[in-house]
């Protein structure tokens, strides 16, 4: 009875879960500190443990249809809808499933973190209320079928993620980030909001596949793809977009830097989403694939050789962020670019899609993996600067290991995940462009040599006398970071696995539009 | 077996567990050579005292070489590069709307414009 009831309102709870553990957190805050944070891991595990069986479900009976305030959700067009799908519908496919699932796992990984990494800081009932709320934000956005709805999850993402930038007063660095977070994400939830009015004013429609099949792409709707591309394309941080991210990433705890890379991924679905399942057919496909390529080297060319100079470990890793999201653009940039030829998208336009989509679940790991790390660090030796770091190693045995399986991830060494979808990228990007390639290439030995300067500034070196006191982080710290490193590990070791399961269906999801239209006009898949 | 099931990229493929395999032989190897070195090395003795042509050792924090003194080369070779970068990253909050509007601007003349190709 509640085992049915429960697998038929999956994408609900996917919300409701983390919404009312936010709720709920500051008056279990007021109980007990011990207790709100054991309830707070255990919302962190219940929407995870949700999250998993939804994909469960996606991925084995297709595209879930929810629908809001209807007598029977499961129909997009309930009987009680008049006909038109007007309601607020949740199109849960296969995409969107491998975004929630993988935010999921990263939430809680970063939750379990934060127990004991944020345990010094003050307003805590506050702090953990919001990180349930972005969480909501970002599952919101990869999960809804509705335009309107997306802006709406797109701004509980952004003022949750502002507010948890500025959550560590920082001599008033971190309320300047924030600040600077919430004003650019502001202007780029307006631009996405001016494009849904464009949508409603000329088709009468807030949903995503009733504005798909409609799509006309004259000139409003030429506008209003270019703001959607752009304002998420920013969110994402995809340069020269790209300059809020070091700032705010850096002043941010890093249990929330971990998450805002979730976040900012969640953007970039958004750009894939607009673009393969709103126009796609109408697109001008070399054009918008050659400007989200362009939007991709730019990132991982610039975000790479910033990165190298950087002497905050934080900021250093914000912009190697950037980098890797550049590879994302460029893998699926490329299936975009030759969509509508079929011998190409066989030959390597769908493996590119396919590495860029695996790399987005990669990144999430490593590199959320590479913030926490960061984020031990600045627990025990109370600084970020490289020309103050050094020795760690000697005392911070595991943090250390989880550093090199991160930074060797990230960097594209075998066996690790960012190996597996970098080699998908690689070779498939090189039949479109070899020259794309290449710079794929120099971009992961830059990566590599900016990883093993931040492996020396940190660990390397006698123990030196500021860090006499200085052990391991506590188990809680340990753990999540330990759940992003066995993942890490595991996805790079059976990554054929991964993308049986998880990233052929997304991708094939992505480019199918014809079914994700018809999984709700047609009252379902 | 699924298990060792290999990646098709398209073009080439990677299995992982083959490659560990051959990494797990190379490091046995590599540990059997170390088994025949020397074996008179005794921890915490004279013998693992740095000898700096019979100077004195300095201080801890005088020897590690910090982040900052890595990669000058590097960063100092694309100077140019480097000059009109990093001026770029002002942390100006209007310059990054600049920045974010002219991209916006240079987009929608591609896209109304006809395209780039």
């Amino acid at each position: 009875m509640i085992t049915g009831w429960i697998m038929e309102n999956l994408p609900a709870l996917l919300l409701a879960v983390p919404m009312l553990g936010a709720i709920l957190t500051p008056l279990v805050g007021k109980v007990s500190e011990k207790g709100r944070n054991a309830w707070v891991l255990l919302v962190s595990l219940a929407a995870l443990c949700v999250a998993a069986l939804l994909t469960n479900e996606v991925l084995s009976s297709g595209t879930v249809i929810y629908t809001f305030g209807a007598g029977t959700p499961a129909s997009a067009i309930p009987a009680d809808s008049g006909g038109l799908p007007f309601r607020i519908i949740f199109t849960v496919d296969a995409m969107s499933v491998f975004m929630a699932i993988s935010a999921s796992i990263v939430g809680f990984a970063v939750t379990l973190f934060s127990i004991a990494g944020d345990s010094k800081m003050s307003g805590k009932d506050s702090f953990y209320a919001l990180l349930l709320l972005m969480q909501v934000g970002i599952l919101g956005m990869v999960c809804t079928g509705d335009m309107f709805n997306f802006f709406v999850f797109l701004e509980i993402n952004s003022l949750a993620g502002a507010a948890l930038v500025a959550s560590r007063v920082d001599k008033g660095y971190a309320v300047e980030a924030g600040l600077k977070y919430a004003v650019l994400s502001t202007l780029g939830g307006l631009l996405v909001l001016f494009a849904v009015g464009l949508f409603y004013g000329q088709y009468d429609a807030l949903n995503m596949a009733v504005i798909a099949d409609s799509m006309q792409f004259g000139v409003l709707d030429k506008i209003a793809l270019v703001l959607l591309l752009v304002a998420l394309a920013m969110k994402s941080g995809a340069v020269p977009m790209h300059f809020w991210t070091p700032d705010a990433y850096s002043m941010a705890p890093s249990s929330v830097t971990a998450f805002l890379v979730v976040a900012s991924q969640a953007s970039l679905y958004g750009v894939f989403r607009v673009v393969f399942t709103l126009y796609n057919v109408t697109l001008d496909y070399a054009t918008i694939g050659w400007i989200i390529i362009i939007l991709g080297v730019l990132s991982m060319f610039i975000g790479v050789t910033m990165a190298i100079p950087q002497k905050d470990v934080k900021r250093l890793m914000a912009y190697h962020a950037v980098s890797q999201t550049g590879y994302m653009l460029l893998g699926v940039g490329v299936g975009l670019a030759v969509l509508g030829n079929a011998a190409m998208m066989d030959a390597f336009g769908m493996t590119a899609m396919e590495g860029g989509l695996f790399h987005i679940i990669n990144h999430a790991m490593y590199k959320g993996l590479l913030f926490l790390t960061a984020g031990a660090i600045f627990y025990q030796a109370g600084t970020r600067n490289l020309n103050k770091l050094g020795g760690l190693g000697h005392e911070m045995k595991w943090t250390m290991v989880f550093f090199i399986i991160g930074a060797l991830a990230i960097a594209g060494i075998p066996p690790f995940n960012g190996f597996a979808s970098k080699l998908m990228i690689y070779e498939s990007v090189f039949m479109f462009s070899p020259i794309l390639s290449i710079i794929a290439m120099v971009v992961s030995i830059l990566t590599l040599a900016s990883f093993v300067k931040v492996f020396h500034s940190m660990f390397m070196g006698p123990k030196l006398p500021e860090y006499e006191g200085v052990r391991e982080v506590p188990r809680y710290m340990l753990a999540g970071m330990g759940i992003l490193a066995l993942l890490v590990i595991l996805f790079g070791v059976f990554p054929q696995q991964v993308v049986d399961f998880l990233i052929t269906p997304a991708a094939t999801a992505l480019v199918d539009q014809g079914s994700y239209i018809a999984a709700v006009l047609g009252g379902g898949a | 077996m699924a298990v060792i099931e290999t990646l098709n990229t398209g073009f080439g493929s990677w299995n992982p567990l083959i490659w560990l395999a051959a990494f797990i032989i190379a490091i046995i190897l590599a540990w059997f050579i170390w088994l025949r070195g020397e074996s008179d090395y005794r921890k915490g003795t004279e013998q693992t005292k740095p000898f700096i042509s019979g100077n004195a050792e300095p201080e801890k924090g005088e020897v590690h070489v910090r982040g900052g003194n890595m990669y000058w080369g590097f960063t100092n070779a694309l100077e140019d590069y480097y000059e009109r970068l990093v001026p770029l990253h002002s942390g100006i909050l209007t310059d990054y709307i600049l920045w974010f509007l002219g991209v916006m601007a240079i987009v929608m003349i591609l896209v109304l414009g006809g395209g780039l190709i």
